[in-house]
């Protein structure tokens, strides 16, 4: 997609040669800001993150090489083990549970129900709150004493007991409760954007052939929106991995640290604890995590194009 | 329609609507609970539960909030740190949109050598967790002298927006002829009156996009404003985490609830008059490509 100058021919020759070579210059001039903020915002400070972990930074960057060291003592802190089992848990159900109820709430949608925008209006409003927001309100909700055993007291039932928030063994579905109640709007809206984008032609030749409607979108559509699949495991993972407010606002990672996330952990350990070194091994790792996704992802969505 | 007419009420069509009212309210039930509770009194919190109304409507709660919730050491509400917010977001958004304009307009139209390679890494710096920047954008942020101020804050959200604006143009961009661009040019229109005269005109759904995601964002942000500020300059998100967790004296749920529809308010109102630029930057948020 190179373009290339046209010069116009005659006496004008001069002036449009530097006219030329201006437009040559101005666009790489134009994202030359761009380039230089992310070059150092992402890349340069990735690399900085990266020369941390392997020094023993504390209170300060110290440039003090200990190798692998810091690696080593994340691996034994059963703090980031439970952070990090907690992140499997955490990012298994909320992916899953988010998928489960985004696919169905869009097949429902997807049957010509009246007032639909409305009702997906009220599906994804959660999505444009901020994750404190949403983390304060499902605190007050779940509050052991007033919130919703006090509803269940008063309306009879009176044996009804739920203390998950302050449990050390539970906290950490009640995170789950919130985080899936704010994002399985978005990918119910992004599957439906999916739905709509199925040949209606094949349903009808199914119909015909005697098929069920369950059975033509488990054996049919729902096999053909994997891409829209990948993508919202892609973007929910990403959430999960980077969830941090929520934790905060719920929990502060207690009960004890039993609601610690890798990225709760990297926060405490660098600006509040003093293990600049730790902290950033801990970064290096979430990067990691993310990468080991992304890069298949990427693969696939590439090796898809190329067929095509 | 006459689908259905035709078909009558039938029901597994019950069943459907069911589901999906029943999801509806499972949705706005939070958010119902949020606005009672802000307008009760704290009596009538320990008295009547959840969904119970107020017996008596106040918006005490509200007025604490604003303008007297201890929020760490001083007690001044949320009012100094919703206006922070404002002062952040509107020219982080504003300059992130322009940036993601130009360079949208360079990556489709005006490719240069190696614009791939910055495609590329602007779509990867999408994914890249925040957490391996924090500590390197912190020690940067001393040494220009802009720790803990707006202009600081503005700055950390536009170099991390910018690839998110970028892609929103670059696609949109992608989807317009290149003959257009090509006859224009032949014209002796240059790279400014090309994007000026024929791109921008047409760019108004984009813009919207790009505008009301980096609103969102920017408002919504916890972690950069709880590593990037203190004290006066704050962001409302910080705040309200603060004064949530505050334990000074009896646990207030009413200002807790009026302080989050607080925070919560401007987004919403974004929301609801502009769901549809916000849908499309989400969906198109998943797939950048």
């Amino acid at each position: 997609m190179e373009y290339r100058q046209r010069r116009p021919s005659g006496v004008a020759r001069v002036s449009s040669g530097m006219m030329d070579s201006l437009q040559r210059w101005l666009p790489k001039l134009v994202v030359a800001p761009t380039v230089l903020i992310i070059g150092i915002g992402i890349y340069g400070f990735m690399l900085w993150t990266a020369v941390l972990s392997f020094t023993d930074s504390s209170f300060l960057p110290s440039y003090n090489f200990v190798g692998l060291e810091q690696y080593a003592k994340l691996m034994e802190s059963q703090r980031w083990l439970v952070a990090s089992s907690n992140l499997a848990l955490f990012g298994g159900l909320f992916i899953g549970i988010c998928l489960l109820i985004g696919v169905v709430l869009a097949i429902f949608l997807d049957q010509r129900i009246r007032q639909e925008g409305a009702i997906r209006t009220i599906y994804l409003y959660p999505m444009a709150l901020s994750m404190i927001v949403t983390g304060t309100v499902w605190r007050w909700i779940l509050n052991p004493r007033q919130g919703l055993e006090k509803m269940m007291h008063d309306w009879g039932w009176t044996s009804f007991s739920f203390d998950w928030l302050v449990n050390p063994d539970f906290a950490i579905y009640t995170i789950v409760m919130a985080a899936v109640w704010q994002a399985s709007g978005f990918v119910m809206a992004l599957f439906l954007a999916g739905l709509r984008g199925v040949d209606s032609s094949i349903i009808s030749a199914a119909r015909v052939d005697g098929a069920s409607l369950p059975v033509i979108y488990w054996k049919l559509i729902l096999p053909s929106l994997r891409p829209v699949f990948f993508s919202s495991v892609m973007v929910l993972a990403h959430i999960a991995i980077k969830s941090f407010d929520l934790v905060m606002a719920m929990t502060s990672g207690g009960p004890g640290y039993s609601t610690d996330l890798p990225a709760v952990y990297m926060y405490a350990t660098t600006f509040t604890r003093g293990q600049i070194g730790q902290g950033s091994a801990s970064a290096m790792l979430m990067l990691g995590a993310i990468l080991a996704l992304l890069v298949p992802y990427l693969y696939s969505e590439l090796r898809e194009k190329r067929h095509d | 329609m006459t689908d259905v007419v035709r078909r009558g009420v039938r029901p597994s069509r019950i069943a459907i609507y069911g589901v999906l009212l029943l999801a509806c309210l499972v949705y706005l039930i939070p958010l119902i609970i949020m606005l009672i509770t802000s307008f009760k009194t704290p009596m009538d919190i320990r008295s009547s539960n959840l969904l119970a109304l107020p017996t008596d409507w106040t918006t005490i709660g509200w007025t604490k909030a604003w303008a007297e919730a201890c929020t760490g050491v001083q007690c001044e509400g949320v009012k100094g740190f919703f206006w922070n917010s404002f002062k952040m977001a509107v020219p982080a958004v504003l300059i992130s949109t322009l940036l993601g304009a130009f360079n949208g307009y360079v990556l489709s139209k005006w490719k240069f050598r190696g614009a791939d390679l910055m495609f590329g890494m602007l779509l990867f710096g999408c994914f890249v967790p925040f957490q391996v920047v924090l500590l390197p954008m912190a020690q940067t942020l001393g040494m220009l002298g802009m720790a803990n101020t707006t202009p600081g804050l503005v700055l950390v959200h536009v170099t991390y927006g910018v690839a998110f604006t970028t892609l929103f143009f670059r696609n949109y961009y992608v989807a317009i002829p290149d003959a257009l661009i090509k006859a224009a040019r032949l014209d002796g229109a240059g790279f400014f009156t090309i994007f000026f005269r024929i791109l921008l005109p047409m760019s108004t759904p984009i813009i919207m996009v790009s505008l009301i995601w980096q609103f969102t964002q920017i408002w919504n942000d916890f972690l950069f404003g709880v590593v990037f500020s203190s004290g006066e300059s704050q962001p409302i998100t910080v705040a309200l985490n603060n004064l949530v967790n505050t334990s000074t004296g009896v646990k207030e749920y009413n200002v807790d609830m009026a302080a989050a529809m607080i925070a919560a308010l401007p987004t919403l109102v974004v929301y609801i008059v502009a769901g549809k630029y916000f849908i499309r930057g989400l969906t198109a948020g998943s797939e950048k490509g």
